[in-house]
């Protein structure tokens, strides 16, 4: 569960930063995408590194959503009567939303692939220019792509701000001063990432990107 | 105060169980919350009908035999405080109150509110203790312990065994019991010798006995009448990692 959560989490870090390289213009921004398919090159053919990390990233989801249900499952089985009277979980939001949150998540990494990678949902679709499908994607009049994108990446805000100190937790963090320092961290890297991603969207929608 | 009480019937372990309700009047905001079911139980009695059967022992919050689910609360609304511990002053007259079992696969329902918890016990079994020779206490300056790993140890020794944890946890984990007694032997020079094995030990006790995976929620910690803090997880956690990397026990490596 840790260790496939911080590797997608670096991936998540490096996404952030990249996506931000839209406020220096479309030329700046495509000609970074399209670094993207051709580092390596030429030592590796085009396109290789790209699929590795595909690969590599796609491992450790599965891992991950593999280790989750294995856990989800062992507590069903774990409490075969339940509760009659029996409150929400009330130490933490995020903790309680982790199994529900994380199928949103997918489902909206599954919509954000179909949408910009493949185009397939995209109205621009141009694979040499995202910078016009991204642009595209967040007009005014399709409030909903944005609302899709606000919905996905808050959900994923909450997942990581339990996820991060779960996961310091799970690889040994031991102390009661060093868990308050965890939580804080893991609050103030969730927000900072949520920022990060949610300003392109509202950047675009505010007319700022065009 | 008058009281309608809605409490978990079971009459044996095959039995589903269902909730009866059963009011109750004159309680004595002074009364312990076991103490208000004896009261009901004395009725029950006298009207020929089948007590309910709860464990308790001590009565004064240091034995971990007692412990019943609360209006979904394991030990009920007073943080840091046992059933037994609890007095009806924190209720008011007219108050429907629900009273459940542990609830986990791993404790099983004997009648009642009676589960037996001999899973945990089999926990200890499993490297709970160290291997020393027994008799009289040791002179308490022959092995020097740092302060603060003193504390924190007593601090874990303070767990009484009983399972409210489980009883909290969504995912019926077992983690926090388990990990104050590894906190607890681990932090003291005289647990140091069977450090790894006993981790390992435990923590393959724990899943075969049934209970669930910690997520580290924190339901644990938030109901634990000896305020077993979370972060003993992340010890138990740490040991557990040293020892699958360290391969001990494997003789000759
Ligand atoms: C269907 C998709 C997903 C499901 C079902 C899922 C489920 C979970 C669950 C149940 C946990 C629980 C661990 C805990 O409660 O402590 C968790 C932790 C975590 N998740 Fe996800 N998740 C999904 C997708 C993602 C994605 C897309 C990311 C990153 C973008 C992510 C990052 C993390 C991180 C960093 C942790 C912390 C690991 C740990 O607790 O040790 N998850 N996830
Ligand atoms: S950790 Fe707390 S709740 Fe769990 S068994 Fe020990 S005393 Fe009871
Ligand atoms: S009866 Fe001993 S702790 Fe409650």
């Amino acid at each position: 569960m840790a260790v496939t959560g911080i590797l997608l989490v670096l991936f998540l870090i490096a996404h952030m930063i990249g996506n931000l390289k839209i406020f220096f213009g479309a030329t700046e921004f495509d000609h970074y995408a399209n670094w993207l398919r051709t580092i390596g090159a030429p030592v590796l053919p085009e396109d290789w590194y790209l699929w590795g990390q595909r690969i590599l990233l796609g491992a450790a989801l599965i891992a991950h959503i593999w280790a989750a249900a294995v856990l989800a499952r062992r507590a069903r089985a774990a409490r075969p009567v339940r509760y009659v009277h029996r409150p929400k979980v009330h130490v933490s939001y995020a903790a309680r939303t982790m199994r529900w949150g994380g199928v949103i998540i997918a489902l909206f990494v599954v919509y954000h692939l179909l949408d910009l990678t493949t185009g397939d949902l995209n109205p621009v679709a141009d694979q040499q220019h995202p910078y016009t499908n991204v642009v595209a994607d967040f007009a005014p009049e399709r409030w909903y792509v944005t609302l899709v994108y606000v919905v996905g990446i808050v959900t994923l805000g909450f997942h990581l701000r339990h996820g991060m100190f779960s996961a310091l937790r799970s690889l040994g963090q031991q102390t009661p001063r060093g868990e308050r320092r965890a939580r804080t961290g893991a609050l103030i890297f969730a927000v900072a990432l949520c920022a990060g991603y949610l300003v392109v969207p509202f950047a675009v929608l505010a007319g700022l990107v065009r | 105060m008058n009281l309608t009480l809605r409490i978990w019937r079971q009459k044996g372990p095959d039995d589903p169980g269902r909730m009866v309700t059963y009011p109750v009047s004159d309680i004595s905001p002074d009364m312990s919350f076991l103490e208000m079911l004896d009261v009901l139980n004395e009725q029950l009695t006298l009207a020929g009908e089948d007590p309910i059967a709860f464990d308790h022992d001590c009565r004064e919050g240091i034995c971990g035999a007692c412990g019943m689910v609360v209006n979904g609360v394991a030990h009920g609304p007073q943080k840091a405080t046992t059933v037994c511990q609890l007095h009806m002053r924190h209720f008011s007259d007219g108050d429907t109150i629900d009273i459940e079992p542990w609830r986990a696969k791993a404790f099983p329902v004997i009648k009642d509110l009676v589960v037996n918890r001999g899973n945990l016990d089999r926990i200890i079994a499993a490297g709970g203790y160290i291997t020393a020779p027994t008799g009289s206490a040791p002179e308490a300056h022959s092995q020097l312990v740092r302060k603060a790993d003193a504390d924190a140890a007593f601090e874990s020794a303070a767990c009484i065994g009983c399972g409210a944890c489980v009883a909290a946890c969504p995912n019926g984990s077992a983690t926090l019991f388990l990990a104050a007694k590894v906190t607890h032997l681990s932090l003291l020079p005289q647990g140091q010798p069977e450090r790894l094995t006993r981790v390992v030990g435990m923590v393959d006790a724990h899943d075969e006995a049934g209970f669930g995976g910690c997520t580290n929620i924190g339901e644990c910690s938030a109901v634990c009448p000896k305020e077993i803090p979370l972060s003993t997880i992340g010890r138990l956690n740490r040991d557990y990692l040293r020892a699958v990397r360290a391969r001990s026990g494997t003789p000759g490596t």
